[in-house]
């Protein structure tokens, strides 16, 4: 009680430096637990996210840059595949289900995405979960210049049914790219949390035959979303080896939790400089913890001297120093699930705002135990080099004055 | 039995120019139970080297000390500690306030090292000392002769038997010196503990029935030191 009492008074007494420093810890733990949390959650949603299918045909080119496209809405098409092509997988009796998807204009930066029905009533972009449209809504007629609507643009471009708009040609908004086909909005998109949220669905149609695009262009696909069979092991070893091996006119990017994984081997050197940085704002905080109470040591030693001359015991007083380290270090963990929470949002946004894909700060990860843990830690063990100086405050020399 | 007893205590320093410097030397000193005694000595004559030999705050070269029959020499520091907290109260002449604690905390921590904390007591000594409004003041809210009132307060917390005061009145005007060493030996008293003044104050040391000549006691003469 009294060293929790002592320890208390002495925080209260120096309470901005105890603040300047636990904010140092609270930003050390809070950078280290985003980090390490949004890097996780990122890899396991986009590896994990494939709208539910298992693979994406497309024009010869990268696997990545096919599935950015055609799952992740992000990237421009490495090309065009024949509609042909769409009909030979879809009549493979390893295909459980294709849907071609076409891709080139946007509303407003949003992409639009021309596909069929399939995607939306027979495609689970989730084990048990298919796409649902918002009360009031309908799905687009494929011979109609109608649109559904994902949950974040509608959103964001305050699109509701009824309304009407203009596509844009290309992928990057540009005004003076205006189409003149008006199209209308029908139905608008339950969240899902998927890149699906963050698109304009039309019929295929509408993008194949929009104007100013090349007439030649209008039997053709961007990509086609293929599911297989599900008592098919070998379908996705197969066509792998039928579209990338032996031919070389398609991509098949399977499996798109792999392509994905990819990615992220591809940009592990930039988490690996964040978890460096973090590492480091964890280390300047513990020297900033030692520092604060090394340097108020001077001011302390009299009262050190009081306290013993009271009758505390030196190994008391070590204690005090120590657990007042580890306190400012608590201080500073409590505070750094705040700066975890605002740099995740933050984050999340970012990321919802650009892929449509939806992380959850809430969402456990070991990082938020053993980060406190370690950084509380090392917090006290910053005060070990303070407590000795406590430890062996001469009382006699510093009980002034003598006489 | 005397309830300090000190024999053959030599304390010695070791100078800046690296000689030796013999601070105290005394043959023998005795204090008796409930005892109040003043030792006059000029500034640097080593009294407070002395009361710190007697506190177990320093060690020394040689010589034994016993309170309340027990000898320091023989304690390891934390039964030094324990025995200091217990046994003896301490008034210095800054008073050595915890400036960032309450009266009512300085005198309770005091009691937390020695028998434990007794808000009832804290309180009745501090009303007993004329601050029962001021509990909740911290020192730099207090004239210098509240802050050594608390001090005396803080000293009697662990009902000590021996009270050491080392130039209590240095800081205070000759009126509330006056005052001051009055109080300090009517609590003393109040509580059954002895009380050893060091001063070089006259006004002081007149106040005592009983005040020896600290050079003569630290000179080594038994006949000076038998109080």
């Amino acid at each position: 009680m009294t060293v929790w009492r002592i320890v208390f008074k002495s925080l209260r007494q120096h309470a901005l430096s105890t603040l300047i420093t636990a904010f140092s810890v609270a930003l050390a733990g809070g950078l280290l637990m985003s980090v390490w949390s949004i890097q996780a959650q990122s890899e396991a949603t986009f590896t994990g996210v494939n709208a539910g299918f298992d693979a994406v045909l497309g024009a010869r080119g990268s696997q990545l840059q096919l599935v950015l496209n055609a799952i992740f809405n992000l990237e421009a098409s490495p090309g065009n595949l024949a509609w042909s092509d769409f009909l030979d997988i879809q009549k493979n009796p390893d295909v459980e289900l294709a849907v071609p998807i076409a891709v080139g204009d946007n509303y407003r930066g949003y992409r639009i995405v021309g596909t069929t029905l399939d995607l939306f009533k027979k495609a689970e972009y989730a084990p048990g979960r298919r796409f649902a449209l918002q009360p009031g809504g309908n799905w687009f007629d494929p011979l109609r210049r109608e649109a559904v609507v994902g949950d974040f643009v509608a959103r964001k471009m305050s699109l509701k049914l009824g309304d009407t708009f203009h596509p844009f040609h290309g992928l990057i908004f540009n005004e003076k790219d205006q189409h003149s086909e008006t199209y209308v909005v029908v139905g608008v998109l339950k969240p899902s949390n998927t890149p699906a949220d963050r698109v304009i669905w039309i019929p295929l149609e509408g993008i194949q035959k929009m104007s100013g695009h090349d007439p030649a262009l209008a039997t053709e696909v961007s990509a086609v979303l293929v599911k297989l069979k599900a008592d098919s092991p070998l379908a996705g070893f197969q066509m792998d080896l039928m579209y990338n091996r032996q031919g070389n006119r398609l991509t098949f990017a399977w499996p798109i939790a792999t392509v994905m994984a990819e990615l992220f081997d591809k940009i592990g050197w930039f988490n690996r400089v964040l978890a460096l940085v973090s590492y480091l704002v964890a280390i300047v905080a513990t020297a900033s913890i030692l520092a604060g109470i090394y340097n108020s040591m001077n001011e302390r030693r009299r009262e050190i001297a009081i306290l013993r001359t009271l009758g505390a015991r030196r190994g008391t007083l070590f204690s005090c120093i120590l657990l007042e380290a580890a306190s400012i270090s608590t201080l500073g963990m409590l505070a750094g699930f705040v700066v975890y929470g605002i740099i995740f949002t933050v984050a999340a946004g970012i990321i919802r705002a650009q892929t449509g894909v939806v992380l959850d700060p809430f969402k456990f990860n070991p990082v938020m135990l053993w980060a406190p843990a370690v950084l509380i830690v090392l917090g006290a063990l910053a005060g070990i080099v303070p407590a000795v100086k406590a430890y062996r405050t001469d009382i006699a020399r510093n009980l002034a004055p003598i006489s | 039995m005397p309830l300090l007893a000190i024999s053959q205590l030599v304390k010695s320093f070791i100078a800046p120019d690296g000689s030796e410097h013999t601070v105290i030397n005394v043959k023998q000193f005795t204090l008796d139970d409930k005892a109040h005694v003043a030792l006059q000595g000029e500034s640097g004559s080593g009294k407070t080297t002395f009361l710190h030999l007697i506190a177990g705050i320093l060690k020394p070269d040689s010589g034994s000390i016993t309170i309340a029959g027990q000898a320091m020499s023989a304690l390891g520091e934390p039964q030094r500690d324990r025995l200091r907290a217990m046994t003896i109260g301490y008034i210095f002449q800054t008073f050595n306030l915890l400036q960032g604690y309450t009266c009512l905390e300085n005198v309770l921590l005091g009691m937390s090292f020695g028998a434990g904390m007794d808000k009832a007591f804290a309180e009745t000594l501090l009303e007993r000392v004329g601050l029962s409004d001021r509990l909740k003041h911290y020192p730099r809210q207090l004239s210098i002769g509240q802050q050594q009132r608390v001090a005396v307060a803080r000293a009697l917390a662990n009902r000590p038997k021996l009270v050491l005061a080392d130039e209590p009145t240095g800081n205070l005007d000759p009126r509330n010196a006056r005052k001051s060493v009055t109080l300090i030996r009517e609590a003393c008293r109040e509580n059954g503990a002895a009380l050893l003044l060091v001063s070089h104050d006259r006004e002081t040391l007149s106040q005592f029935e009983k005040t020896r000549e600290f050079e003569l006691i630290n000179r080594g003469s038994s006949e000076e030191a038998n109080l």
